[in-house]
């Protein structure tokens, strides 16, 4: 990676994963002077206090009025401003939503978007506070990249990128500490392109955010104990997704898992179908994530078992998605 | 007097020119929003015509004087204001509406040349204007933020988020020159604004959210001028003119009738629109000839 900024492991294990993003935002400052930071009364738990120490003219607390500070941000973009917005992913895709899609989207300026507590990682904070369905929301947006950062390592690439482009983005995060998925920055982070974590031939995990940890630990699994290739790739930018991967995922394995922390309806597993689908080549698809119902309160590892997203819950589908033979199944000759 | 006899007439002249193109523009359109644009056309007058430091030779210039039009629907007016101000080929008006048009009833900003926002959902402008303001001081720039409201849109809650930062932002030096107008022309879709979701005691909502205030005839050009100056000198509070005004002013079956938010021109209502704004037009020429000084 180009640029100062990196973070390794130890960082990784000592930082939640907004405070990277607080470090990270902190810095990019310091090179441009037209970041500016805007927060709804959230600078402590969206970790902006670094760059609030630092640039404390720069910062905008708007107080608990998410449709404002997304107003405020595209107004100050229009006038050369690059805003980086920051609250929880529901708020930022819900509420806020019409502002995003007019005054940031349609409008085309230059506004980043920060949702920080995504998926269920605000476990006992409850559906309230669960963003489950902002990736589905968002993702349809024109104009809109879609990023949701496996780690803390990989939450710093991602900013980075962001400040570099021109338009409007949307940045997934967690709340709390990620498992470690990078143990260094320079692993060839590009927007629009997945990772190859494990490489594959049986099936194809595909995961975003917090599961690409869970799904290279289900590969290990799979490989150790079921003698079974899982290649799992990162697909961190959600829009434009990488077709080209899915693609080749579909014609190397013909059967791909999708896991994200987020509904199955409209987020990861139904962008990759879409791809699938119009690449015209059968595959067998099962996506795994909230099967269209709200979640429970709990630990967010806890929430991440219910839902079948995590290690253990990846395996049991892959080796279930292994049994299906879509070659033997009866209907398959009666195409016209 | 705020304004001079002849700026007085000049404006009242620009004013009549702008009223009568909007009414061929909806016209042309097939239909429009003549209510809301009538009642704001003086508004618009004074500011791009005088008060805005806008100069449509040079519509990216970062210093210019910003003006958010938060009541988009009124592209029917705003294009015809910017086609006399050279920004919009007069021929583009016909295609207002029309496939493929860059014109139509709520105005693109990314299309429009001098446009500042792409508005149109009600209660956004505001905090777009705020967002440009606080820009401003940031970047150590002395360009003023005007922000036009319609009474109606004053329902949405987004209105009261930036009026709450507005002040906010004013006690805490961060934000200057950020003048809000209303257009108070009482009437919104469905009715009288008092009968649908009444905003009454108006005057009291804005000053409890921290704006001095100033209540004036959106129609008196000096008057408004006179407010308009005000605003712009300043003050400790950020300024809020309530402009009184009619919706589907000039025009005997629009004027003050919420029907006429929306709506089409046959022939003779055309004709009548027409004959009635000259009319309106000479008795208020007439006027700033009699009283101008």
């Amino acid at each position: 990676m180009a640029g100062g900024i990196t973070f390794t492991t130890v960082d990784s294990t000592k930082l939640a994963t907004a405070e990277i993003f607080g470090k990270t935002i902190a810095e990019l400052g310091e090179k441009d002077p037209s970041i500016v930071c805007l927060s709804p009364d959230l600078a402590g738990s969206t970790k902006m206090v670094d760059f609030l120490t630092k640039y404390p003219e720069r910062f905008f607390n708007v107080g608990i009025a998410e449709q404002n500070m997304i107003g405020i941000a595209s107004g100050m973009a229009k006038c050369g401003l690059t805003p980086f917005a920051s609250c929880f992913s529901v708020f930022a895709s819900l509420r806020a939503l019409d502002q995003v899609h007019t005054d940031v989207c349609y409008q085309n300026v230059n506004v980043k978007i920060i949702g920080t507590h995504s998926g269920t990682s605000f476990g006992q904070g409850g559906s309230t506070h669960h963003a489950i369905e902002d990736i589905a929301v968002v993702r349809a947006l024109v104009n809109m990249t879609v990023i949701v950062p496996a780690d803390g390592v990989e939450t710093a690439n991602a900013v980075k990128a962001a400040a570099a482009v021109k338009g409007p983005f949307y940045i997934r995060i967690n709340r709390g500490f990620d498992n470690v998925v990078y143990n260094k920055s320079d692993y060839g982070f590009k927007v629009g392109k997945a990772v190859e974590m494990v490489e594959g031939t049986d099936i194809t995990i595909i995961a975003c955010g917090s599961c690409v940890y869970q799904a290279v630990q289900a590969a290990n699994i799979l490989n150790f104990d079921h003698k079974i290739k899982a290649r799992v790739l990162n697909m961190h930018t959600i829009k434009p997704i990488d077709k080209d991967a899915v693609l080749k995922a579909v014609a190397d394995t013909r059967k791909i898992v999708t896991v994200e922390d987020h509904t199955v309806i409209g987020g990861l597993g139904s962008a990759v179908a879409e791809v699938i689908v119009e690449g015209g080549k059968s595959c067998i698809l099962r996506k795994l994530g909230l099967q269209d119902k709200f979640s429970a309160i709990g630990l967010h590892e806890d929430l991440m078992a219910m839902h079948e997203i995590d290690a253990q819950g990846i395996v049991k589908n892959a080796l279930e998605v292994m049994k299906i033979d879509a070659e033997k199944d009866e209907d398959w000759g009666d195409e016209v | 007097m705020a304004l001079t006899k002849q700026e007085w007439i000049d404006l009242e002249k620009k004013a009549a020119e702008l009223r009568d193109l909007c009414v061929d523009t909806v016209n042309w359109a097939g239909s429009g929003h003549w209510g809301g644009s009538s009642s704001s056309a003086d508004i618009l007058t004074l500011l791009y015509y005088k008060y805005a430091n806008f100069d449509p030779k040079k519509p990216d210039d970062p210093d210019r004087d910003r003006i958010i039009v938060s009541k988009g629907h009124i592209g029917v007016i705003l294009a015809p204001l910017f086609s006399l101000l050279g920004l919009i080929e007069r021929e583009a008006l016909k295609t207002f509406n029309l496939t493929g048009s860059k014109l139509g009833i709520h105005l693109d900003s990314n299309k429009v040349k001098g446009l500042d926002a792409s508005t149109g959902s009600l209660g956004h402008g505001s905090s777009i204007a705020v967002g440009m303001a606080l820009a401003a001081k940031l970047q150590g720039r002395s360009y003023k933020t005007f922000l036009i409201l319609g009474d109606g849109e004053c329902n949405e809650g987004s209105v009261w988020e930036a009026a709450m930062s507005t002040a906010h932002f004013k006690r805490k030096g961060r934000l200057d020159g950020l003048i809000t107008i209303v257009d108070r022309n009482r009437n919104m879709i469905d009715g009288n604004t008092e009968d649908v979701m009444g905003l009454e005691p108006f005057e009291d909502k804005w000053k409890g959210f921290g704006f001095e205030t100033i209540v004036v005839d959106g129609h008196d050009l000096p008057k408004l001028a006179e407010a308009l100056e005000k605003a712009i000198a300043g003050g400790s509070k950020p300024f809020c003119i309530i402009a009184d005004t009619k919706k589907g002013a000039g025009v005997s079956f629009s004027e003050d009738n919420y029907k006429w938010h929306y709506g089409a021109f046959d022939e003779a209502k055309y004709n009548t629109a027409k004959k009635d704004l000259a009319e309106y037009a000479k008795k208020r020429l007439e006027r700033a000839e009699k009283e101008g000084i």
